[in-house]
């Protein structure tokens, strides 16, 4: 009898998860899958063609110049986001750490970027980034720089191809490093007190608590920070497509925007689907071994 | 202690240090505010940085209603409300469910299933995209408002499932076993116990869903390109992508697309935080 009533609700349980399981199945597992048969196809025109080809798409894209820029732009921001925003995160929270008047005021400043979309951002910056004309005077940021008299810091910004996505990292940068510093502030506060005191005790500077004390005790943190902004890095879209675009001589262009363009302008969607499959691998190399690892030391717990 | 202890001058660094850095998060929202605040005569590229001379709000009157070459953004912030209102509620729900069943009712494999589901939250949509709008098309529900809530609330579920999850997980199990001993069942459970304590839960997803729906831009462009049913961001990329738009009707559109989740994130930030810090999987 108890048996059955046990089953009963154990499938229950199964029935309450039943309609998520399966929307993820298809829509996540499923769809993936058939992006990575139609990467393995010939359709790169309008309509479908199924024609297995192996991984000649693939071969192709790696050859394909733009797509070589792309890697290298996708690189570059990725290192700049990363370091810019972990390193202004964390050093905002620790300065905000310091007892410091007004800290409510200040946090709500630095994070208020993380709740705008990245096209409001986009939008925004395009035009501060605008670098005006020699002729004309200059404009938005240099304009500022300028007024400051810090007139040897003027760019060209994106409209200079050598300066081009790093340009697109400063926005970014703007955009997430508050959100840094969110996670390091929560993390700093969950350091007792008494530790720090106790290494002061010993005769640490304050240097060295940081360096030997505090750091250390964040690395969970600053793990978890890289895979979240490591994993909107290697996304970046819609901030390249209200800011810049591909740029002069793809200078600022980066896989998912040629991803974007090449399957719904160009219809070449087995070309999409090639370079969605290796943004996914890309990815995953960064999300699997997270997920596993968190999910498993939980368990443990 | 340490605040007594510091030598003054280090203290007036720190703030100025601290000052310099909101200057640097606000300049972006005094230019969209100072620029929108000007009339079309008024505004100057290499004036940028000045104070308007008169307060006008003609920019955010055309931003809205349209003018020569262009529409409006009116409609677009309502189809924006359609898509993330329900999407939210939908995804919300779901993730209620899973969260309690996989916190509360774990089962052989309850944890690789977790772990199938949250790898949904990561992967670059590029790589769904095709079968997407494919699946879309044959279900007629392609460049629709139904097919953008469709897509929102699916791919919400690992975000919601996540933070229910880690909520529900807090909820004492003696609630919960002494329920069951009243004879309550699996869903006696959820409604009694469970439901009652959901809305920090709730509100948190809430805010998370609201803020990422109302502010996505991949899925509005690639399912929702007809302008009758595109959402505000897609929107206004078009506005500011255009020559014909001024420079303060741009400035105000994107003061006004950014509004809705800023006023959230103003006013529930303190939850808004939550879902954040929820993202990095520490609950």
């Amino acid at each position: 009898m108890r048996r059955r009533w046990l089953k009963g609700e154990r499938l229950i349980t199964l029935l309450l998860l039943l309609p998520s399981v399966i929307a993820v199945a298809v829509f996540v597992y499923g769809f993936i899958g058939w992006t990575g048969y139609v990467s393995m196809s010939n359709w790169n025109q309008l309509l479908p063609d199924y024609t297995f080809v192996g991984l000649r798409n693939f071969f192709k894209l790696f050859a394909h110049p733009r797509f070589q820029i792309d890697l290298r732009n996708l690189a570059v921001f990725t290192a700049l986001f990363l370091t810019g925003s972990l390193a202004i995160g964390f050093l905002l929270a620790v300065l905000l750490d310091r007892k410091v008047r007004g800290e409510g005021f200040f946090r709500t400043i630095y994070l208020y970027p993380m709740s705008l979309s990245f096209i409001v951002t986009g939008v925004v910056w395009r035009w501060l980034m605008n670098p005006g004309s020699p002729q004309m005077g200059s404009t938005g940021i240099n304009l500022l720089l300028e007024k400051l008299g810090l007139g040897f810091l003027k760019s060209g910004w994106y409209t200079d191809p050598r300066v081009g996505i790093k340009a697109v990292a400063v926005a970014a940068i703007w955009q997430m490093s508050g959100y840094v510093m969110a996670m390091y502030l929560a993390g700093l506060r969950g350091i007792p007190e008494e530790l720090r005191e106790a290494a002061r005790v010993d005769g640490a500077s304050e240097w060295q608590v940081y360096r030997y004390v505090i750091l250390p005790l964040l690395r969970p943190i600053t793990l978890g920070a890289i895979i979240i902004l490591g994993h909107i890095s290697l996304k970046i879209y819609d901030l390249i497509v209200a800011m810049t675009g591909p740029g002069i001589g793809f200078s600022t262009d980066v896989p998912a925007y040629f991803m974007w363009e090449t399957t719904f302008h160009a219809n070449r969607f087995a070309q999409g689907a090639a370079i969605a499959v290796i943004l996914l691998l890309m990815v995953s190399l960064l999300i699997v071994p997270y997920l596993i690892f968190s999910v498993r030391r939980e368990a443990e717990v | 202690m340490t605040a007594g202890r510091r030598i003054p001058w280090q203290r007036a660094l720190l703030y100025l240090v601290l000052v310099g850095f909101a200057a640097f998060y606000l300049m972006p929202v005094y230019v969209l505010v100072v620029t929108s605040l000007k009339s079309f005569a008024e505004v100057n590229l290499y004036r940028m940085w000045d104070l308007p001379h008169s307060f006008s709000l003609e920019s955010f009157k055309k931003a809205l209603l349209g003018g020569f070459g262009f529409t409006g953004l009116a409609h677009n912030f309502v189809n924006s409300f359609y898509v993330a209102i329900p999407a939210t509620l939908a995804s919300a729900f779901l993730g209620s469910l899973n969260g309690y069943v996989l916190s509360k009712w774990r089962f052989r494999g309850s944890n690789t299933l977790f772990t199938l589901l949250l790898f949904g939250m990561f992967i670059p949509y590029q790589s769904i995209l095709i079968p997407l709008v494919q699946t879309l098309m044959r279900l007629g529900l392609y460049g629709s408002i139904p097919g953008l809530i469709l897509a929102h609330t699916v791919y919400g579920i690992p975000i919601t499932t996540l933070i229910f999850r880690n909520y529900y997980a807090t909820v004492p199990k003696e609630l919960v076993e002494a329920a069951r001993i009243d004879g309550a069942g699996v869903l006696g459970v959820y409604t009694r116990i469970m439901l009652p304590v959901s809305m920090p839960g709730f509100v948190v997803v809430m805010i998370w869903q609201f803020t990422s729906i109302w502010n996505d831009f991949l899925f509005a462009v690639t399912i929702a390109q007809n302008p009758a049913v595109q959402p505000v961001t897609v929107a206004l990329n078009n506005l500011a992508g255009s020559y014909i738009v001024e420079w303060n009707v741009q400035m105000a559109g994107s003061l006004m697309a950014a509004l809705p989740t800023l006023l959230v994130y103003i006013f529930l930030g303190r939850y808004f935080m939550r879902g954040l810090l929820a993202g990095s999987l520490k609950g």
